[in-house]
């Protein structure tokens, strides 16, 4: 048998060589603030004015001497591929601008009206217009987040099954599905709100009530679900179905433990997608749940609120202390809705490892 | 070992008797010896390659330790050795596609005509140009036809060329598969068979003209009359290019190859064990391991 020798030879330390050094990063961050030098004197100099022409200028030239750069160092082919790469980083600053704009204004109205009553009180025994000290919006929030819960349960089921329907099944009514859904995903918000009330209401089957609310938001979510998941389940290799088939698994088998787990994170997508479409919706809501003042867990009877009902119900009392509280509105809303995707991507994550 | 024999239908005196051990490696030797050289390294010009002391990590696992190996002008060299001992990293360290692995490091020099690969400021779209790959599973762009799959390189490497008809068949064909395809050019890469689309694979990897071409078990698809004419390719191009190929089939690195490397790992990192002309690996190896694994006495 062969002799097993621990070779003695001394380990070097483990480099990533083709990280670019700090040093050869210099020539980058030159053009960059060159660009911003020259922009800002462009605006000083010549017609152009404001923010905006300095942003759009600095873009310019910074794309330009990125690229002019790639040339120096590796020639004409290398352009393209700066000229590529900066668009894409001044994308994301052109996306990111407006998002943290309106970040800021929401945090820095809403945060006037934020006390801890704001999630531990609701409105049944206040005014609009009361000291800050006083109300809360915890019935808007409880709304909400039932609502949301309840309209997901509804609609990923029925939206992913529609997606393996285009996908797996793939029956004869595989267009028409098709056009069905990307139909659905234009009906105003409004219309879907109108159908549940003209229906569902007034026909006698039912209230004002949670489940009339998440019943017109599933309207709205199951088709961005569905397309979404269609998408996502079209990208999952075929060899993975066969392979999953050929060990004896039937379709079902074989898409429970193979397809759908191969698609999770993009499922968590369409989910994510879905509630995003859904969860700042007003006009179905004022329709279907109504709007109340009070806690009210059961979604099955009686009048709900929303954060969504709850700032444009304040907004229209036109009272200043009452706009303040819709801010706050705003704000609860954007933190509860990252909540709950922080809380999907980790549900998602964690069962993957 | 034996199954692999009986399997073998290029070898002229078949063996019709479970061979010995000794048989074997003597049998093997002598494919390596009957071969004719069409590569002479004295003649060969080109390109010139060499590993100094290569370690590869993923994350904190050293998965290969102080490889140094040269790869000359004009010379085919095969590397061989048991699943899971480096072969494929240290192939991926000599065309920087190793950084495609986030977690991946390493340590060391590949020098392309005596200029370090890995030193700062290198382009590496250039590198990869010159040092083209053919990888295992066959990798056809969905998105092209069969003809535009050929010529790929060209239009991704912003390569002008003339003739671009006449470069597309004389890959195709020395790739072995123009017969087969010449009247559906236009039809889409993976309409073809598993072994047409690796041989497309090739062809695809030869229309750049790259100064060396590292192969990665090419032939594990393929039938055995393709696989002859790769290797017939592999020889062709040893007189221009230099060719690294990772096999698993030692009839294969006896017939292709002038010398081969074997890699082992014994639980640690994957190390280069002994590097010698072919026939000396399969007929006199040094290393007990090597022998070991040459005759099929392994593990
Ligand atoms: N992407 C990766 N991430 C982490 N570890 C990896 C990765 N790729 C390979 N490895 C590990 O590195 C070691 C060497 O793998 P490598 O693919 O180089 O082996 P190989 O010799 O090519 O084997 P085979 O003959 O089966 O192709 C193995 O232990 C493997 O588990
Ligand atoms: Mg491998």
């Amino acid at each position: 048998m062969a002799q097993i020798l621990p070779l003695q030879i001394p380990v070097p330390t483990p480099k990533k060589p083709w990280k670019p050094a700090p040093i050869a990063m210099i020539p980058d961050l030159l053009i960059l603030v060159g660009a911003f030098l020259v922009a800002d004197a462009t605006v000083a100099l010549t017609g152009f004015k404001g923010k905006l022409a300095i942003f759009f200028l600095f873009a310019l030239y910074s794309t330009l001497g990125s690229m002019a750069l790639a040339f120096f160092r590796r020639g004409a082919t290398a352009m393209s591929n700066a000229m590529a790469t900066s668009m894409a980083y001044l994308s994301i600053a052109l996306v990111a601008l407006p998002l943290f704009s309106v970040l800021l204004t929401v945090v820095s109205r809403g945060r006037h009206a934020l006390r801890l009553n704001t999630f531990t009180q609701d409105m049944a025994a206040t005014q609009p217009d009361a000291p800050f000290s006083q109300g809360g919006a915890l019935h808007a929030i409880l709304g909400t987040t039932v609502l949301v819960i309840l309209a997901t349960v509804i609609s990923v089921p029925i939206g992913v099954l529609t997606g393996l329907y285009l996908t797996e099944v793939k029956g004869r009514a595989e267009t028409l599905i098709r056009f069905l859904v990307q139909a659905m995903s234009g009906v105003p918000s409004i219309v879907a709100g109108l159908f549940i009330y003209a229906v569902w209401i007034t026909g006698g089957h039912g209230g004002f009530s949670g489940f009339s609310g998440a019943v017109a938001l599933s309207i709205l979510m199951l088709p961005t679900v569905a397309r979404t998941a269609e998408e996502v389940l079209k990208l999952i290799p075929n060899d993975l179905r066969e392979a999953g088939v050929a060990l004896g698994g039937t379709q079902w088998r074989t898409v429970v433990m193979v397809v759908l787990p191969a698609a999770r994170s993009g499922l968590i997508t369409a989910t994510v997608l879905g509630v995003a479409r859904v969860a700042g919706e007003t006009a179905p809501l004022l329709l279907t749940i109504f709007g109340t003042t009070a806690k009210h867990f059961n979604p099955f009877v009686g009048p709900m609120s929303a954060l969504p009902l709850y700032i444009f119900q304040l907004l229209e009392t036109g009272l200043n202390v009452a706009i303040s509280r819709a801010w706050t509105g705003a704000l609860v809303l954007l933190i509860l809705v990252s909540v709950l995707f922080t809380l999907a991507r980790f549900v998602g994550g964690r069962v993957k490892s | 070992m034996i199954r692999l024999f009986n399997e073998n239908r290029y070898e002229r005196d078949a063996v019709s008797t479970p061979p010995n051990e000794g048989e074997i490696v003597s049998s093997l030797a002598s494919v390596a010896n009957r071969l004719p050289r069409i590569s002479n390294e004295v003649q060969a010009s080109g390109a010139d390659l060499e590993a100094r002391g290569v370690h590869a990590w993923f994350g904190s696992r050293h998965v290969l330790a102080d490889v140094n190996l040269s790869f000359p002008a004009g010379r085919v060299t095969a590397l061989i050795g048991p699943s899971g001992c480096g072969k494929s990293t240290f192939l991926r360290t000599l065309n920087r596609m190793h950084e495609f692995v986030p977690s991946a490091a390493m340590a060391g020099e590949v020098l392309l005509d005596g200029v370090d690969i890995y030193k700062q400021g290198t382009d590496v779209t250039k590198i990869r140009l010159k040092i083209g790959m053919v990888f295992q599973k066959p990798n056809p762009f969905p998105s092209m036809t069969i003809g535009e799959n050929v010529l790929s390189g060209l239009k991704l490497a912003q390569i002008k060329r003339s003739n671009k008809e006449d470069l597309m068949e004389e890959c195709l064909t020395r790739a072995g598969l123009w017969n087969e395809v010449k009247d559906r050019l236009n039809s889409h890469g993976g309409s073809l068979s598993g072994g047409q689309q690796q041989r497309l694979c090739i062809a695809r990897a030869l229309a750049v003209a790259p100064e060396v071409l590292l192969m990665d078990e090419p032939c594990s698809s393929l039938d055995p009359g393709s696989t002859l004419r790769i290797e017939e390719t592999i020889r062709q191009l040893s007189q221009s290019v230099i060719v690294v190929i990772v096999t698993h089939n030692m009839q294969q690195a006896a017939r292709v190859s002038d010398y081969t490397g074997f890699f082992l790992t014994e639980g640690g990192p994957g190390r280069l064990i002994e590097y010698a002309p072919t026939r000396e690996i399969f007929s006199r190896p040094k290393d007990e391991r090597t022998e070991a694994y040459v005759t099929g006495r392994f593990g």
